[in-house]
């Protein structure tokens, strides 16, 4: 018996114009919980996909219990014992859980299908992660998250699986659905079984690892004990420098209420909520996942229609029914979903740029290119986006990049009031900064700016004003002079609780 | 720094070698079977008259592809031209036949009814939002082809002879003819013409790039203030309006107006695009491919003509080459990203 279950010497993994993985190399011990971290673009889905056989690397070798193995497809990675669970759950959501478990491998009878076998296995899994409940005969697109999740691990688990990768796998989960997981993670590790746990989220890392290993630009930074890390040193590893300030907050000048809106009701989903943003301010909105901030977002901008209410921008009342019209109003809104809602993802750079202005960067019906060039160039240098080219294909980038692509398209249709809604979400350290800067920015400029965020420090950081939602209801509303203005009547109101 | 700027720079290069094989590749095709066909039939196939024939075959199927191509563009789908373009031919035919004359009327009359037809289409599809275009413009292409069979009795009307020769030219009229040559065909410049127009349309104008966006993202496309309902309803009016522009060009190619005559036109203006790199996913495709993409199509009906081969064998010949087109783009694009690869190291 070897010492490690899995290791990875020395791999290096190319693409298309750049070198995914340097000389990488990873060794995960039994029964161990080992965090991996890195900035978007470190090369962690890279190693992932080498270790599950979806990516043959050019150089290097993988070891299972020390023997020498290669992987060229997924199939054999799996019989060698390795599973992943997926950030985006491979789930086929209309077949039923037991489907889904034994997908690709159905245990047969004959020439028919055994689903008392696969039931009982299916259940028999289930149960090792605590979760009995879930009725295996149920169709899976009926479960929560959560539960999805775990039929994802029950999958690993009825493999056998020595080791079992989990790409972020708390991204979309609340806060019980996490402490469950945590759970059914330790059961594991009491089981022998070891696991690669790829998180964003420092305070899981140390919650849960025993050694945590940092990748940067592709290569192995460190591998230590969690014990003796410090947050400050896996975050300064992660970025290759020390951050002095994770919210660099500056202060513009406070200006007249530039966005109000006045007892908005969207049947079902928000109950007369009224709130004011200043010009010259960050205006954050708090609350729970599912508290209507979204909603409100969408409907003052017009993606969902309202049933009743009125805004006004600059102090005249305004008529919203689509997205044009308030971005005629100057608003701008980023969305949560950048991929889904933000970006068109097959296109290129240049015209993601222009997408929300294409008038302004048109003389008559024609675009006008040289304008688009100049602006472009200038939107890549101020909001540090790398890409080789314009015409890049915005797949291609990280999450960080994309983002400053939404931002520049905003930032290109000089709206006045912008709305970020969780603009920080799955980008990471570096990237988070530089974010924080364009608000900044934009606040000193005297602009309007609203923030839907769930990172409390960041609230409390970042935020000049809060407005804190439950259930599509506003409850709080506090100013950063006030005393109110900390985490815990912050997260009082948020569960509903009356502040004095 | 220097570093990284060779890089993009070596990119840059790559990309734009890509766009030349992206353009070309169907272009090669094209030379290939031109010059397979010179080598089969050398005293039939490369005679000037037969070349402007394959231009006047081509034109019909050209005029319907340029729609077909913003549709597939929008990662849509029209299946309704081919009816779209008969209808318009035997509305025109009925008008005849009850003593209109007037050509600018003909035309104008037979263009309004595709065009309407199209807007049908892209309201169905973004007003009742269902699910796919492939449901709307399928159901669409019956209620067409129904109402030709309807107003013209399910009879051939023909043209010849009914006092609209000037209607006929149009599709029929080769101009620039002196001593030997046999004039190039009014309809082909006209396809130049249009193409001309589509190639500024779709790389120039904002709604040309709106077309792009919708076909990769509606709902970004949306919430940056693109209305992409109404963008997917003028890309199906267009797609109606050439339809019936193709109808008018039958008018003089066929001489006769039937029903049923449209039956391939749908599958022909798809497997132009696709030919030209026109992609179901949307998002891709130019005009000038589309062009190589319907005179390959031309070509192998003419050659196979010429050499005697009957429909049946055409049918097997042409699917194979799109099947085989689309086989080629797929590798084109595995060997440029390994070429890509090979670079970086």
């Amino acid at each position: 018996m070897s010492e490690y279950v899995v290791e990875l010497k020395n791999i290096t993994k190319r693409f298309p114009g750049v070198v995914a993985m340097r000389n990488m190399s990873i060794a995960i011990r039994p029964g161990e919980i080992h965090g991996l971290i890195g900035e978007n673009g470190a090369g962690k889905s890279t190693l992932i996909k080498v270790l599950t056989g979806v990516h043959i690397p050019e150089e290097g070798d993988i070891f299972v219990d020390g023997e020498k193995k290669v992987f060229r497809n997924p199939v054999q990675a799996r019989e060698a014992g390795i599973a992943c669970v997926y950030q985006e759950l491979n789930i086929v959501r209309q077949l039923s859980v037991v489907d889904n478990v034994f997908m690709g491998r159905a245990i047969k009878k004959g020439l028919l299908l055994d689903y008392p076998k696969m039931e009982a296995e299916a259940t028999a899994a289930l149960t090792t992660l605590g979760h009995p409940e879930i009725d295996v005969k149920k169709e899976c697109g009926k479960l929560g998250i959560g539960q999805q999740q775990m039929v994802e691990i029950a999958k690993a688990v009825s493999l056998d699986a020595k080791l079992i990768i989990m790409d972020e796998p708390t991204s979309s989960l609340g806060k019980e659905e996490i402490e469950q997981l945590m759970e059914t993670v330790r059961s594991l590790k009491k089981k022998g079984v070891a696991i690669l746990f790829v998180s964003h989220k420092l305070e899981e890392l140390f919650e849960l690892c025993d050694r945590v290993t940092v990748m940067r630009d592709g290569e192995h930074i460190l591998t230590e004990d969690i014990e003796t890390m410090t947050e400050e040193r896996l975050i300064a590893a992660m970025v290759g420098r020390t951050l002095d300030n994770l919210y660099p907050k500056e202060f513009g000048e406070k200006g007249d209420v530039w966005l109000e809106a006045k007892g908005i009701n969207e049947a079902g989903v928000l109950h007369d909520v009224s709130f004011r943003a200043h010009a010259g301010q960050i205006t954050c909105f708090a609350g729970l996942v599912g508290a209507g901030r979204t909603e409100t977002m969408r409907a003052v901008f017009g993606a969902d229609p309202i049933d009743s209410g009125e805004i006004f921008v600059k102090g005249k009342k305004v008529t919203i029914k689509k997205p044009a019209d308030a971005i005629k109003n100057g608003i701008g809104f980023l969305t949560e979903d950048r991929k889904g809602q933000g970006l068109v993802l097959s296109l290129g750079v240049r015209t993601n740029l222009i997408l929300a202005n294409m008038k302004g960067f048109s003389k008559g019906p024609f675009l006008d290119d040289a304008l688009i060039e100049k602006t472009g160039q200038e939107n890549v240098a101020s909001l540090k986006i790398k890409t080789p080219s314009l015409d890049e294909v915005t797949a291609q980038l990280s999450g960080g990049n994309q983002q400053k692509v939404v931002i520049g398209k905003w930032v290109n249709t000089n709206a006045d009031i912008l709305i970020f809604d969780e603009p920080t979400r799955g980008i990471d350290v570096g990237a988070k900064i530089e974010v924080y800067n364009v608000m900044n920015q934009m606040v000193k400029e005297g602009k309007c700016v609203i923030m839907v965020s769930s990172e409390l420090p960041e609230v409390l950081s970042m935020s000049d004003h809060v407005v804190v939602m439950r259930g599509g209801r506003v409850m709080a509303d506090i100013d950063r002079g006030s005393e109110h203005f900390n985490s815990e009547d912050i997260m009082k109101a948020a569960w509903g609780g009356e502040l004095d | 720094m220097s570093n990284m700027k060779t890089e993009a720079n070596a990119i840059k290069k790559d990309s734009t070698i890509k766009t030349i094989l992206q353009k070309m590749g169907s272009i090669i095709a094209l030379l290939i079977l031109i010059i397979v066909f010179c080598i089969a039939l050398p005293d039939k196939f490369p005679r000037i008259a037969n070349v402007m024939n394959i231009l006047k075959q081509a034109s019909i199927n050209c005029l319907i592809s340029s729609g077909m191509l913003c549709a597939l563009i929008t990662a849509g789908i029209d299946l309704s031209v081919g009816s779209n373009c008969v209808l318009c031919t035997c509305t025109i035919a009925v008008l005849v036949q009850h003593g209109v004359k007037n050509p600018a009327l003909l035309i104008l009359v037979g263009l309004c009814v595709s065009t309407l037809a199209g807007f049908i289409n892209g309201t169905l599809l973004t007003r009742l939002d269902l699910p796919h275009p492939f449901v709307s413009t399928m159901g669409m292409k019956n209620v067409l082809l129904g109402l030709a069979l309807v107003i013209t009795g399910s009879k051939s009307i023909g043209f010849t002879n009914t006092g609209v020769d000037s209607l006929m030219w149009i599709g029929s009229a080769s101009i620039f003819k002196s001593g030997s040559f046999p004039g190039i065909p009014f309809s082909f410049i006209l396809v130049l013409c249009v193409f001309f127009l589509f190639n500024i349309f779709l790389r120039k104008t904002a709604l040309g790039r709106k077309i792009y966006c919708c076909g990769g993202n509606p709902e970004a496309a949306r919430l940056s203030g693109i209305p992409s309902k109404n963008v997917l309803t003028f890309v199906y009016t267009l797609s109606g309006f050439m339809a019936g522009m193709a109808g008018i060009i039958c008018v003089g190619r066929l001489a006769s107006a039937n029903a049923n005559a449209g039956a391939t036109y749908d599958n022909d203006a798809i497997a132009a695009c696709v030919i030209g790199g026109a992609s179901f996913t949307g998002g891709k495709g130019t005009i000038w491919g589309t062009l190589t993409g319907a005179l390959i199509m031309a070509v192998i009906r003419n050659g196979l003509n010429l050499l005697g081969a009957q429909n049946d064998i055409q049918y097997i010949v042409i699917g194979s080459v799109i099947i085989l087109a689309v086989t080629v783009d797929v590798f084109r694009n595995k060997m440029e990203a390994k070429a890509r690869k090979m670079a970086a190291q």
